[in-house]
């Protein structure tokens, strides 16, 4: 496969991956605002502002309008949903030849969809439809991916992009929520706090699954291990870490490059999260454990890029 | 008034006109040509409502599937849907016979011409084509001299512009020996068609087009350099594109798709030893056949245009030295130059010894003194058109010409001659096309698609162009033309 290919996959499925991950923490965001005081909602602006690393308004001043085109329909801000939906579109274009014609018409009626909406104060009352339309679209997309294309090395590029994206959004999104953890955080929270917790675990569509797991009964303790450590559950960041490594190790015998430096900066960072315990976490630092966790991902993304994607030609040549 | 005559005014066909031009459905008006006869009763029996439904399905699905062409200088919305007409154009079998071997005719005989101008030069010394003409071409390439290309083939793929005048013969108004464009329209329109008219389809008797991709394939594969004792036994076959901005990007992701080749844009190939790489995930692989759409002028940094970043830096060199072939051959532009085409006729000729099968339009060479005086005096009648341009840039249409764009076609021509040539208006055959929801007649032209490899393959047909604003005689997607899909009838 081209590496420029290669390249075009992998950040499709980050932008799309960016796109949605968006679109569920603004919609989630939005629900919550409903059931709090003004004031308590205020420092969630800057919270979700950070978890999604965006602009921070430039006069400093919060106002709910204006913070929401800039995450939605702000073409000039690089990480707001018509941005990546556009720029996830724009990659695809570029190797369309490579996936269905299934794909691309999913992620081509996506894309028009997302550049139809204006912004206005009556799309904003209702704009729950367009977050849950993105966040559906994604998911139609990745379904017609896993059903309409093989399972190769392109497959396995999408796999990819999409998993360091997630591990990488997870991971920052919990820890706009560590500091804020009680100080027994083993005990159930209540009113003001039970929302956030419960935020954050629907801004991963976790909610639901937390539940069956440990019940109703919200501890942040519970949280955090659930959406660090769970080995089951897709939105969590062992998950995606897990399907990281798989996707590399697929790559690394399709292109019979065995035991190079991607599969191995993926497998430590797999084992680190498999053997670790939430107490010792909590106890040695969970803002330096997620930290390292975004610091080892973010390596093994600039192995694979230098790896397959950008490789010296000098070294290449001499194989 | 006798029955046929009243059938006119029924709808769809209640305003549809006559003029002057070759009606492609009507023999007069109101009596459908026999080939036309089964389409007509099938509109006349169909609500116009259904047709309108299958006009809109067919447009969301050419939006929602991408097909769409650029149009150059403008930054909003530059990816538009090239538009779609859904009424069929029919070709008799017969015609098409004589279409096909008129246009085989004319690749065998150009590829002679392009490979004697690039070697001995026989057709100069003969004095049939001046060889001034030959030299001054802009697309003429000094590089070629002495080169020889896979099999002596030098347009590998071909795109000639046919139209119909008034007597109901075809003439030839121009050969795109480049790059030529538009066959996945052909592809997707004929997708379309067959879902809209399946029975009148089948009931035709349509010859099919499907097979374009694996002829091409075919033909791409006979240039490869591998010889049977070649340690590797399929040749690499890739598309260079020049990307996802080119006007055509649609097309070479749809073609490359069909035929399971990489597409390829100039940065991921790399020269090394003159020979060529691309580069992949799995470390450099060697590639033998580029089908390029790529102009010359980009396709190789250190050899052409410098600032060309589309391109490989060492290409030529490599394509030089043998071990990649190139479809189309470096150079062919000089075969297809406007003021060339009128010595065509007399190539076929002098190389084969047969007379054209297929007639050229008259052509007024201004390099010429009484010509180009006959054209100054008559340019609100004829039609102008730079050499060395295509898509319908660079033209005068002269009665649809206002006074200042004359005189500024005049500065032009005087002061450079032979970078312009000038044709009568032709009036070329219009067909009806169904528009705001009833049939009216446009103009249209037919671009066969001719593959030239171990041997010719045309499928049978080709792109109609249609132009689709009233009046208008410009058919290129670029100034409003559209397309339809083309049935050529089995025997």
């Amino acid at each position: 496969m081209l590496s420029r290919v290669a390249d075009s996959l992998y950040w499709m499925s980050r932008y799309l991956e960016r796109a949605e991950h968006t679109a569920r923490l603004i919609d989630v965001d939005f629900q919550l605002r409903l059931d709090q005081s003004p004031e308590a909602g205020s420092g969630r602006w800057w919270r979700l502002l950070e978890a999604l690393q965006a602009p921070h308004p430039e006069d400093g001043k919060i106002d709910a309008t204006t913070l929401t085109h800039i995450l939605t329909l702000d073409k000039t801000n690089s990480s707001s949903i018509i941005s990546c939906v556009t720029a996830a579109r724009e990659n695809l274009r570029q190797v369309r030849e490579q996936c269905s014609s299934e794909m691309w018409e999913q992620l081509n009626r996506l894309y028009l969809q997302v550049n139809s909406t204006v912004s206005s104060e009556a799309w904003l009352l209702h704009s729950h439809v367009f977050f849950r339309a993105v966040q559906e679209g994604a998911h139609l997309f990745q379904g017609v991916t896993d059903s309409t294309m093989s399972h190769g090395e392109g497959w396995q590029y999408i796999q990819l992009g999409r998993y360091v994206e997630r591990t990488d959004a997870l991971a920052r999104l919990i820890g706009t929520h560590l500091s804020r953890l009680p100080y027994s955080p083993d005990q159930a929270v209540e009113s003001e706090e039970y929302l956030e917790w419960v935020g954050l675990l629907k801004s991963c569509t976790a909610f639901e699954a937390y539940c069956k797991k440990y019940t109703a009964e919200v501890r942040p303790l519970r949280v955090a291990e659930f959406l660090l450590l769970n080995p089951e559950f897709p939105h969590s960041v062992r998950f995606s870490v897990d399907m990281v490594h798989a996707a590399l190790r697929a790559i690394a015998e399709l292109t019979e490059r065995k035991a190079e430096q991607p599969v191995r900066l993926a497998g430590r960072l797999r084992a680190t999260l498999s053997f670790s315990q939430i107490d010792e976490v909590m106890a040695s630092g969970a803002n330096a454990y997620v930290e390292s966790v975004r610091q080892q991902c973010g390596q093994a993304h600039t192995a694979i890029h230098q790896i397959y994607f950008d490789y010296p030609v000098e070294e290449a040549l001499s194989h | 008034m006798p029955e046929s005559v009243r059938t006119l005014f029924r709808p769809p066909f209640r305003n549809y006109q006559f003029d002057s031009a070759y009606d492609e459905m009507f023999e007069a008006p109101g009596l459908p040509r026999p080939h036309y006869q089964a389409l007509f009763q099938t509109l006349l029996e169909l609500p116009p409502e259904e047709m309108r439904k299958s006009q809109q399905a067919a447009d969301l699905s050419f939006l929602h599937q991408g097909i769409t062409f650029t149009v150059y200088g403008n930054d909003e919305g530059t990816e538009r849907v090239f538009p779609n007409d859904l009424l069929p154009r029919i070709i008799p079998h017969q015609e098409w016979r004589k279409i096909e071997s008129g246009l085989t005719q004319r690749i065998a005989a150009l590829n002679l011409f392009l490979e004697d101008v690039y070697h001995g030069g026989r057709i100069l010394a003969d004095g049939i084509v001046p060889r001034e003409l030959v030299y001054s071409c802009r697309h003429f390439r000094r590089e070629m001299r002495n080169l020889t290309v896979p099999r002596g083939i030098y347009v590998s793929v071909c795109g000639t512009d046919l139209v119909r005048i008034p007597d109901g013969s075809f003439a030839v108004l121009e050969d795109n020996l480049r790059v030529p464009s538009g066959v996945s329209y052909m592809l997707a329109n004929r997708k379309v068609l067959k879902k809209v008219f399946p029975t009148l389809f089948r009931d035709y008797g349509v010859c099919p087009v499907d097979h374009y991709a694996q002829a091409l394939l075919a033909t791409l594969r006979a240039l490869s350099p591998l010889t049977s004792s070649s340690s590797r036994h399929e040749p690499t076959v890739v598309l260079l594109t020049p990307g996802v901005f080119n006007s055509a990007y649609f097309e070479h992701t749809f073609l490359a798709q069909q035929m399971g080749i990489e597409l390829v844009e100039g940065r991921d190939l790399l020269v090394h030893d003159n020979l060529v790489y691309m580069r992949t995930t799995a470390g450099l692989k060697r590639v033998d056949v580029i089908y390029r759409r790529v102009d010359d002028d980009f396709l190789d940094p250190l050899c052409f245009r410098r600032d060309s970043s589309l391109g490989v830096p060492g290409l030529f060199n490599a394509y030089r030295a043998g071990n990649v072939a190139l479809a189309n051959a470096v150079g062919t532009g000089v075969a297809d130059d406007k003021a060339l085409y009128a010595y065509v006729p007399a190539i076929i000729r002098y190389y084969l010894g047969e007379d054209p099968i297929l007639a050229n339009v008259q052509t007024y060479l201004l390099t010429d003194r009484s010509q180009r005086s006959y054209v100054l005096e008559h340019l609100d009648e004829l039609v102008v058109k730079a050499v060395g341009e295509s898509g319908g840039y660079g033209m005068l249409i002269g009665p649809h010409s206002t006074a200042e764009q004359r005189e500024e076609f005049r500065q032009r021509i005087l002061a450079e001659p032979r970078n312009y040539i000038a044709q009568p208006t032709l009036s070329l055959s219009r067909a009806p096309c169904f528009l705001d929801g009833e049939a009216q007649a446009r103009h249209v032209d037919l671009r066969p698609y001719i593959l030239y490899g171990e041997n010719v393959t045309l499928v049978p047909g080709g792109l109609t162009r249609v132009a689709l604003r009233r009046g208008s005689l410009v058919v290129n997607s670029s100034q409003g033309g559209g397309s339809k899909d083309t049935w050529v009838l089995r025997a």
